[in-house]
């Protein structure tokens, strides 16, 4: 009966000094850390949704902007960076969801027709201020009406006693 | 100073005239609304992987089902509406396409994960695809998701609903269609 039993104990102790050293300790899991709101709503203030008109992106609860910022969160973890991010956006779903339109396109005219529009007006402004300094031409041969006379007195006595 | 005074009149002239014309044209745009006859515009879709309905494309172009019916629904997995319609879409597809019926389901503003997710969660199985660039549903003027439209085998929209399909709707387009 003790041939068994230290044959027993034997591969007790063989399997406890295999498990030894085998074992080890258990690791923590260590998930990547989450990306932050505010790296992704960095991103998302570029963007608009196209269902929501007139939201940003960062400030819109919808489902569908809950799901394009959870994308942009997954696409950040992913390591992604914002240009290749908006530039995804914009392949999918078009030039509507920037929040600034590009200069090129039909975009162009968003830059282009404001410009020129203050460059009119300044322009206009100028070519005002120009004929307001000016003094007015006054005609000497052409006859007077008496009402124009009158008129012309008004005006002298205006420039000299004002 | 007075060639410059007619400068500045001349593009200030110019600027309100592109303003209008834009103007106009975003007026014009927005009075279009979805086709509810006569050709149904164009289009390609490229299908999500493993939802080309078993046709053996990579791409759904429509103009290559002239003499078909085609079932075009527009859907997204953000939308609850879809949800209710989805299920008997299915249905119908299983019962159609072996009498020549073609379904397309048009992604709409939707991320590729959540949609991916909606096809399984229904167990949909047509042709399915991306509304890439949004370009399809400009051009049949969605305006939101769903809306369905049947074009029948001559190319013509035969039906638009802006709304979830309900049992006996389709049918009721297609069997003329198909006898």
């Amino acid at each position: 009966m003790r041939g068994p039993c230290l044959l027993g104990f034997a591969l007790s102790v063989v399997f406890l000094v295999w498990a030894l050293a085998v074992a080890r300790p258990a690791e923590a899991q260590t998930p990547a850390p989450p990306v932050p709101d505010d790296e992704v709503n960095r991103v998302a203030q570029q963007l608009y949704c196209p269902v929501c008109e007139n939201v940003p992106l960062d400030v819109c609860n919808t489902p569908t902007c809950i799901q394009w910022k959870e994308e942009i969160r997954s696409m950040l973890a992913a390591g992604q960076s914002e240009t290749e991010i908006v530039d995804f956006f914009v392949s999918r779903y078009g030039m509507r969801v920037l929040a600034v339109p590009p200069p090129q396109g039909i975009g162009l005219g968003v830059w282009l027709i404001p410009a020129l529009g203050l460059f009119a007006a300044g322009l206009w402004l100028a070519s005002r201020l120009a004929q307001w300094r000016r003094p007015a031409p006054t005609p000497e041969t052409q006859p007077e009406a008496a009402s124009d006379g009158a008129a012309r007195a008004l005006d002298q006595w205006v420039r000299e006693n004002w | 100073m007075a060639r410059m005074g007619r400068w500045g009149w001349g593009v200030a002239l110019a600027v309100a005239l592109i303003f209008l014309a834009l103007l106009g044209w975003a007026f014009v745009e927005q009075g279009r609304t979805a086709p509810t006859a006569g050709p149904a515009p164009s289009f390609s879709l490229p299908l999500y992987e493993g939802y080309d309905g078993g046709l053996g494309i990579r791409e759904f172009r429509l103009q290559e089902w002239r003499g078909r019916p085609v079932v075009i629904n527009f859907w997204a997995s953000w939308c609850k509406p879809c949800e209710e319609e989805a299920s008997l879409l299915e249905a119908l597809w299983r019962k159609y396409r072996e009498r020549g019926v073609i379904f397309v389901g048009v992604d709409y503003l939707d991320v590729p994960s959540a949609a991916m997710d909606y096809l399984r969660r229904f167990e949909i199985t047509y042709p399915n695809g991306p509304d890439l660039g949004t370009r399809i549903s400009r051009l049949y003027r969605v305006t939101g998701v769903p809306e369905t439209f049947v074009v029948d085998p001559e190319g013509r929209v035969v039906f638009y609903k802006a709304a979830p399909i309900q049992p006996g709707e389709l049918e009721a387009v297609l069997d003329p269609l198909v006898k």
